[in-house]
């Protein structure tokens, strides 16, 4: 027997209701429970379609009570059920932290291993539309910090489906992260890139491998998320100009593929961080750090640098937050830099 | 609705083997503690001892547990806070591996990985948490399944009445009303946050009347006893079965020891936890018992012996348990 494999080009969001619905039609224990993910569909179209489909019993709106519904997630996948809860913006997720680093991320472990807390929690992250610091930002840094959730940061629409179909089979807590920006919303401008084309079927992207966008042998971008896009328009810039990047994306923060780091570092021996996270105690020193730890394998040409955002909140003003937050000409002029320094 | 002859002699019972339990651990908990290291400046020390960490005892607060718990089956969930120990006893969680996991020993609930205030015995589907407020949107969504499952399981949120002013209650209490869930919150009002007397903490004297607020009973049980308890949680129960939706109770219980082993208790008035303990609610219980003719001397001596003897094993159980290789510390943050 054969399957036809149908390929259409889907923007992530749509890729990512659709993974959900796949899900949900599969196994009847998923279902969605979030602010306005039922007629809104998703204040970022992640859910879209979804309650038309299976109706308010499996795609629930829920109050603004962000501790309530997260705690109540817990609860529901402690008796065997697999939730998938939205809160829309990463930036609001202050109220309800305690439910989700005090108990979801760390029921399993104080078990013994003995339960387990099969969540999604699905959330919108990123800046670059002047929503100001409230709505902006990533902080997928502060989720990969605490042991026992994973964290997962589509580029686009292909990754977005297979890793969302494994996030909702993974019986562990996975905090799964869309930026805005690429999630191809009518409402928003956004990176061609991340609409792409995705199979019809259900799929699954393992956590843990990064995927090398662009091979390179000059200079490796480390990046994930809408920098992704931008570090390609960066790359095609600097190849005009007789420079081969290498571009990874991490695509999850946890696990995270520090082998990958590496062997594109040992080949280029150059490394620039992307990254739309705050800079200082974050992705972008985690990268570097993993790179000088193994410098016994990784011979560097030249200083690593990192690009974040400089430990502002997110500024409002577009000048303002272009200049916060790296772009394209950013990643284009740090790596003309790294390539005009040479240690030894 | 009143309690059996049968209920009540299991939750005499019950109350009995917590009371005994927690006499045991406030004995067990000192050991390694005091002196010699008073000679470096150290009167007390928290980490020593065959039972680390900190330790919440409920002394006095019996009848909560063991009224609600009469009214329970395997498949209802229990979610208790940060002083377990009764509802755990009261929900039959396994006494041997509770009390392993209480010295961090492999056979523990959890492998030595959670310690008194996280006991996770998912075969009985208790669980309990170590932070203030948090069991009740939990106990909502462990409701939220059995209503998605189509069973008449219920789930109760125990807490204290320090905990009501907590976000995470009231955010609670308007889903499990919104969404007509069967959950049971019990409030534990014990008069004291820590050291912060309710007077102080609360704006009103009884939580009950919060539920309200809320569209749902509300229930102020004023005494602490477990016939009290009983009635009052049987009614909720039984409502919460029905698929009549939540139920917010209070009891009035009393906290005969301090917030933790070793709290000094400066603020409470001096005598107060004797004066608590002439109303103690286990001789209460058993009077009643006996002028029912359900137990006599005999028959309490021989329920006394058995309580002490499954006390016995499960603290040799926990004191003679191997503890966990020290890597294990690097196993199960992720369920796979």
């Amino acid at each position: 027997m054969t399957t036809e494999t149908k390929v259409r080009t889907l923007t992530m969001a749509q890729a990512i209701s659709e993974a959900v619905a796949q899900e949900m039609e599969r196994d009847q224990r998923v279902f969605v429970m979030g602010e306005d993910v039922g007629k809104y569909g998703g204040i970022f179209s992640a859910t879209t379609g979804l309650l038309d489909k299976f109706g308010p019993d499996r795609i629930m709106d829920t109050p603004i009570s962000e501790t309530g519904f997260m705690g109540a997630a817990i609860g529901a996948a402690a008796e065997g059920l697999r939730p998938i809860s939205e809160l829309m913006f990463v930036d609001f997720f202050g109220v309800c932290f305690d439910q989700i680093y005090n108990h979801l991320a760390k029921n399993t472990y104080m078990s013994g291993g003995n339960t387990k807390y099969p969540v999604v929690i699905t959330t919108g992250i990123g800046g670059g539309y002047n929503d100001a610091a409230q709505h902006s930002q990533c902080l997928y840094g502060i989720f990969a910090h605490v042991p026992g959730l994973k964290v997962v940061v589509p580029s686009n629409a292909y990754d977005a489906k297979g890793l969302m179909t494994a996030a909702i089979r993974d019986d562990n807590p996975v905090v799964f992260m869309y930026h805005k920006g690429i999630m191809g919303l009518s409402w928003m401008s956004y990176y061609e890139g991340s609409t792409n084309a995705v199979p019809l079927e259900p799929y699954t992207i393992p956590f843990g491998e990064a995927k090398v966008v662009r091979e390179g042998r000059d200079l490796t971008i480390v990046t994930l998320s809408q920098m992704v896009q931008k570090a390609v328009l960066a790359a095609d810039k600097l190849a005009a100009e007789g420079i081969d990047v290498e571009i990874i994306d991490l695509r999850t923060l946890v696990p995270l593929d520090r082998e990958a780091v590496l062997r594109s570092v040992a080949k280029t021996g150059r490394l620039l961080v992307a990254d739309e996270d705050y800079l200082s105690f974050g992705l972008s020193g985690e990268i570097a750090a993993i790179v000088a730890e193994h410098l016994d394998r990784v011979k560097l040409k030249a200083p690593i640098r990192r690009l974040a955002v400089p430990d502002v909140p997110i500024p409002f003003s577009r000048p303002l937050e272009d200049f916060a937050i790296p772009q394209v000409d950013g990643i284009a002029a740090a790596v003309r830099d790294l390539m005009q320094l040479n240690l030894n | 609705m009143d309690p059996t002859s049968e209920q009540l002699l299991w939750m005499y019972e019950k109350m009995v083997e917590i009371r005994e339990y927690e006499e045991t651990m406030a004995k067990v908990y000192l050991e390694g503690k005091l002196p010699p290291k008073i000679q470096k400046g150290l009167a007390f020390d928290i980490g020593g001892g065959p039972v680390p960490g900190e330790m919440h005892l409920a002394a006095g607060q019996e009848p909560v547990a063991v009224g609600v718990c009469a009214h329970l089956r395997t498949e209802d969930s229990v979610v208790g806070a940060h002083r377990p120990h009764h509802f755990a006893i009261a929900k039959n969680v396994d006494l041997n591996a509770m009390t392993a996991e209480m010295f961090g020993k492999a056979t523990g609930l959890g492998r030595g990985k959670g310690g008194h205030m996280h006991l996770f015995d998912p075969a009985v589907k208790f669980s309990c948490s170590g932070i203030v407020g948090a069991s009740a949107p939990q106990a909502c969504g462990a409701a939220l399944a059995a209503k998605k499952l189509g069973k008449d399981w219920v789930a109760i949120g125990f807490f204290g009445e320090g905990a009501a002013n907590q976000g995470a209650f009231h955010e609670a209490l308007n889903l499990a009303s919104l969404w007509k869930l069967p959950v049971i919150f019990v409030c534990e009002d014990n008069k004291y946050g820590i050291s912060v007397e309710k007077q102080d903490s609360t704006s009103i004297e009884s939580n009950a009347d919060r539920a309200a607020g809320y569209g749902m009973p509300g229930v102020l049980v004023e005494t602490n006893d477990a016939v009290a308890v009983f009635r009052a949680a049987g009614e909720a129960v039984a409502r919460a079965r029905r698929g009549e939706g939540p139920t917010l109770i209070e009891v009035k219980t009393d906290r005969y020891l301090g917030h933790f082993q070793g709290d000094p208790e400066t603020y409470r008035p001096k005598g107060e936890a004797q004066e608590l303990r002439t109303h103690d609610p286990i001789p209460a219980l058993g009077a009643l018992l006996r002028s029912r003719d359900l137990l006599d001397d005999t028959s309490d001596a021989s329920l006394r012996k058995a309580v002490s003897e499954r006390i016995e094993a499960a603290y040799a159980f926990g004191r003679n348990s191997p503890y966990p290789e020290p890597s294990e510390a690097l196993l199960h943050v992720f369920a796979d």
